[in-house]
């Protein structure tokens, strides 16, 4: 168990510089990484592994097609390939490379996805990832990745560089995202992490929804409601295991995730309740609309992707 | 012993009846499927696996192998008895062709076939896939080649030609690509469909080595590849003219025949051809 106290202000950290900092590590390990952008050179921040290995780093241009086409020949080698570019780009685009070339074949391919979500907030709906989940829940052999904060994401391209096999690592853009801030805790391909002990409902959240989650079960907790919070790293394969504890015990589920509502973490986690523990739950995330423009924060707000969001869904399933 | 030009064009050409013929067993068993494609490229896979590339049948996997990208992967009827041929499995396997949990289907499935090194089927993801291939032979210090073979009509595919300008920003002379030139797509000529000439001025500007063949021309075949790379630096393109269906003459040069039945009657009048002394020059 982690420490309970979340701080009010967070110091801020960027999921890409985890990541970055844990593929410089990898790499110089293993002679066997690659790094492979499409024109997202230090976007991705794989440009801290490119300074030490530059033969064994390649920009294929604006072209995700051929980027994950290529990944998918290098893996097939023997190289292990981690390619990186825009959420949007690497599954909406080139979907179908990424199914056929690298979840059909099987091959050791890290998919490393930046500005998931809303991150790139004024850039409209062709610049949001809020489907990209989906998309690949329902492609089989691969492993998807949601990393709560920076070390998280650290963690995650650690423990992916052990797990062979097409992985989806997806994380935020270019404005720093604050750290958790409690402390060490174990991050675990394929098992949830319990952040916080509760009793009257659970939590489960991905991504930039794990703080605020936590911030939403101390301000429960004033009102005596504990709220067991679960980060939920990995979206496939599910902790059906977790989920399914946590629904016998705390009775009521609460999803978070900034996806859409339809297809992701929720319905993951619906998917299982409804055939093992059908306890009441209700969903935060987008309702099934092309987000607008604005800031990020601002488009947080809209959208109640913050603690008063998270606040309101679990008023909600009390109320169930 | 080495082998005299004479025999070695006489022994790829029983080869290549072979093959032509295992196309046409392949899809009697399957019932119906793509005639024309297959036929058309037998004898480029035929020089590849019978004179060029080097595999070994008892490690299908072996790490220095040559590659080879069926990108037009419609034409697993011509690879799975190619590889038939090449010793990976039984010839009598080809029989299973589209079958209930059958290794060959119409698409080629690297997980299930031995010999196979990619999985293929829907067009203009072949040529990536071989870049990092030949790409990765290069990081490696490996000497293997690797051979992509694209179908004409799949050069529509605008993800191929991403391919093509990466291939020649790494200077992959160590990648052969081959354009199955037999005219046709599914519904029509490719020129009707959407024209892809001048092909052969498209791939230099994309700063391939170029040459045009008669592609099934076994001699031609063979010098071609004997040759490349052209350029040294530079992407080998062999732009393979050939016949859609060549081999069949009911099948030939017609578009109706890219997919057809082949039942009792279709299979027998085509290994009667296929058997027939001299049909092919």
């Amino acid at each position: 168990m982690a420490a309970t106290q979340t701080p009010t202000s967070q110091p801020t950290k960027s999921t890409r510089d985890g990541f970055g900092e844990a593929l410089l590590e990898i790499g110089r390990a293993n002679p066997n990484v690659v790094a492979l952008t499409a024109d997202t050179f230090t976007l991705s921040r794989i440009d801290m592994f490119a300074k030490e290995h530059p033969e064994r780093t390649f920009d294929v241009g604006i072209a995700e097609q051929n980027l994950l086409g290529i990944a998918a020949g290098l893996a097939s080698t023997g190289l292990e390939p981690y390619v990186t570019s825009y959420a949007p780009f690497l599954t909406a685009r080139s979907l179908e490379q990424l199914r056929n070339d690298i979840c059909y074949t099987g091959f050791n391919v890290k998919v490393c996805a930046v500005c998931g979500g809303i991150a790139i907030s004024v850039g409209g709906s062709t610049h949001h990832a809020i489907d990209d989940l989906a998309f690949l829940r329902a492609i089989p052999n691969i492993t998807v990745l949601v990393p709560a904060d920076a070390v998280e994401s650290y963690k995650l391209t650690k423990a992916m560089a052990q797990h062979p096999g097409p992985t989806y690592l997806r994380m935020g853009g270019r404005a720093p995202e604050p750290l958790l801030g409690i402390g060490d805790y174990p991050v675990e391909i394929g098992k949830a992490s319990q952040l916080r002990e509760g009793k009257d409902l659970t939590i489960i959240a991905c991504g930039s929804l794990v703080l605020p989650s936590l911030r939403a079960a101390e301000a429960l907790a004033g009102e005596g409601i504990e709220a067991r919070v679960l980060s939920m790293h990995t979206i496939k394969p599910l902790d059906r295991d977790a989920i399914v504890k946590a629904a016998k015990e705390t009775k009521r589920i609460v999803t978070a995730e900034e996806h859409n509502v339809h297809g992701g973490l929720g319905g993951a986690v619906a998917e299982v309740l409804a055939e093992t523990v059908p306890v009441p739950m209700r969903m935060l995330g987008i309702k099934d609309v092309f987000a607008t423009i604005g800031g990020l924060q601002e488009l947080y707000d809209l959208y109640h992707l913050n603690t008063q969001g998270v606040l309101e869904t679990v008023k909600a399933v009390l109320e169930a | 012993m080495s082998e005299s030009r004479e025999e070695l064009l006489a022994r790829l050409l029983d080869r290549a009846t072979a093959v032509r013929a295992g196309v046409m067993v392949a899809l009697n068993a399957a019932g119906s499927g793509h005639v024309g494609g297959s036929m058309s490229i037998a004898d480029v896979l035929t020089v590849l696996y019978f004179h060029t590339m080097r595999y070994d049948p008892k490690n299908p996997r072996w790490p220095d192998r040559d590659r080879l990208v069926l990108s037009k992967g419609h034409a697993n009827a011509a690879l799975t008895p190619v590889l038939a041929e090449a010793g990976f499995y039984d010839k009598e396997l080809v029989k299973t062709f589209n079958k209930l949990n059958s290794p060959f289907g119409m698409h080629p499935d690297m997980r299930k076939i031995p010999g196979c090194d990619m999985s293929t089927g829907a067009l203009g993801h072949g040529l990536a896939v071989g870049v990092g291939m030949a790409l990765g032979a290069r990081l490696q210090n490996k000497g293997f080649r690797t051979y992509v073979i694209m179908g004409d009509g799949e050069l529509n595919e605008g993800s191929i030609w991403e391919s093509a300008m990466a291939a020649a920003r790494f200077g992959l002379d160590n990648l052969v690509g081959i354009v199955d030139r037999n005219r046709f797509c599914l519904g029509s000529a490719t020129e009707d469909t959407m024209p892809i000439e001048p092909l052969a001025d498209k791939w230099r500007a994309f700063g391939w080595a170029v040459r045009e063949i008669d592609g099934n021309d076994l001699a031609q075949v063979v010098d071609t590849f004997d040759a490349a790379p052209f350029v040294e630096g530079k992407p080998t393109l062999i732009l393979a003219h050939t016949v859609k269906g060549k081999g069949f003459s009911r099948a030939e040069d017609r578009c109706d025949w890219h997919y057809q039945t082949v039942n009792e009657e279709v299979l027998e009048a085509a290994l009667a051809e296929l058997q027939a002394p001299g049909q092919r020059s």
